[in-house]
């Protein structure tokens, strides 16, 4: 019998959305437990690489960014998002179209300070943690961290300087997975070097 | 119809990409100068439209024409600017610009984690496939102009 008999549940399939040419093609139906496996096998060798869980944690939002920064083109690509014109639209747009997308959740959004520059992301069922239990040598370990990089990689790119990170964890024995996203500045496009 | 030369630009200002199929003259200045007018230029009108717009509008600054020819602009949300010069024949191109963005621009430099993203563009890939594709287009004729 495979796994999924065993655990219960119905093999989860993510759908990569298209754009109308793409040589990618024939991927465009992947399993999401080999990017949840495969980022099982990248934390645990980052526990082995790094002393102590804050240097790990340090690692994954570096990777997150670095992945955001070009996962956001990806992103404008296929949904065909224009420019949002505040916060409010941001959060939605993360939740309902950019989540759905890369992760197959809609993750809710809540919790909006007063001011509206501060809201939270709630995961119900994260799928980066599928299979994961937190030993208890690693409880400063954020496991998915990486999402807070893509995060702020991907609106950094869109000229939204954001703070983002876990404030709940289910892996730490909460009830849901809370994301904490604060909006900083807007980042300004400066005329480059050398003219007028 | 035409099209004579193509521009690509990053959020900062630096020219990721220049092609050219139909140019009959030439600036006069170097590459690197040509690059810097003419992303001053862009960077001026687009300033320029969205403070002396009457009304909010979401696009901006789309394309401009003179007696000979016809510039097509697309910047999306993350900064990237792709210029296209054609003659006056041509109508609307926004589909044809976004379509160089998210067909060839992102799958084979994006997604080419060897390809940097903030230099001119080394990959031939991406250059084949972008000349192919412009060459491709409707109004392409090496004839005409």
């Amino acid at each position: 019998m495979s796994r999924q008999a065993n655990r219960g549940t119905e093999s989860k399939k993510m759908y990569w959305y298209l754009p109308f040419i793409s040589p990618s093609a024939s991927l465009h139906l992947m399993n999401s437990e080999l990017f949840t496996l495969t980022y099982g096998a990248l934390v645990t060798q980052l526990c082995k690489d790094y002393e102590n869980d804050e240097d790990v944690n340090k690692q994954l939002d570096k990777m997150g960014y670095n992945i955001g920064v070009r996962l956001i083109e990806d992103f404008l690509a296929r949904s065909n998002v224009g420019r949002c014109h505040d916060f409010r639209e941001t959060a939605d747009v993360i939740a309902k179209v950019a989540f759905k997308m890369y992760l197959g959740i809609t993750p809710s959004v809540t919790n909006w300070s007063p001011a509206g520059d501060e809201f939270s992301l709630i995961l119900e069922n994260n799928p980066l943690v599928d299979f994961v239990e937190l030993p208890d040598n690693h409880s400063g370990l954020i496991y998915s961290n990486l999402l807070c990089g893509v995060l702020r990689g991907a609106l950094e790119m869109v000229q939204m300087a954001i703070d983002v990170k876990f404030i709940q964890d289910i892996l730490k024995g909460d009830n849901v997975t809370e994301i904490r996203l604060k909006f900083i500045k807007r980042i300004e496009e400066n005329l480059p070097a050398g003219e007028e | 119809m035409t099209v004579h030369n193509l521009y690509i630009f990053d959020r900062n200002g630096v020219c990721l990409h220049y092609s050219e199929w139909n140019r009959k003259k030439h600036a006069g200045i170097s590459r690197d100068q040509e690059y810097q007018l003419m992303y001053g230029m862009l960077f001026s009108i687009r300033s320029f439209v969205n403070k002396m717009s009457p009304v909010d509008f979401r696009d901006g600054f789309l394309s401009f024409q003179t007696s000979k020819y016809k510039l097509h602009y697309y910047e999306t949300a993350t900064g990237i600017k792709i210029v296209m010069n054609t003659d006056l024949g041509v109508g609307n191109i926004r589909d044809v610009l976004s379509q160089i963005y998210s067909t060839i621009l992102v799958e084979f430099v994006v997604k080419n984690p060897l390809c940097s993203m903030n230099e001119p563009i080394q990959s031939e890939l991406f250059r084949t496939k972008l000349d192919s594709f412009v060459r491709g287009l409707p109004f392409f004729s090496a004839r005409a102009g």
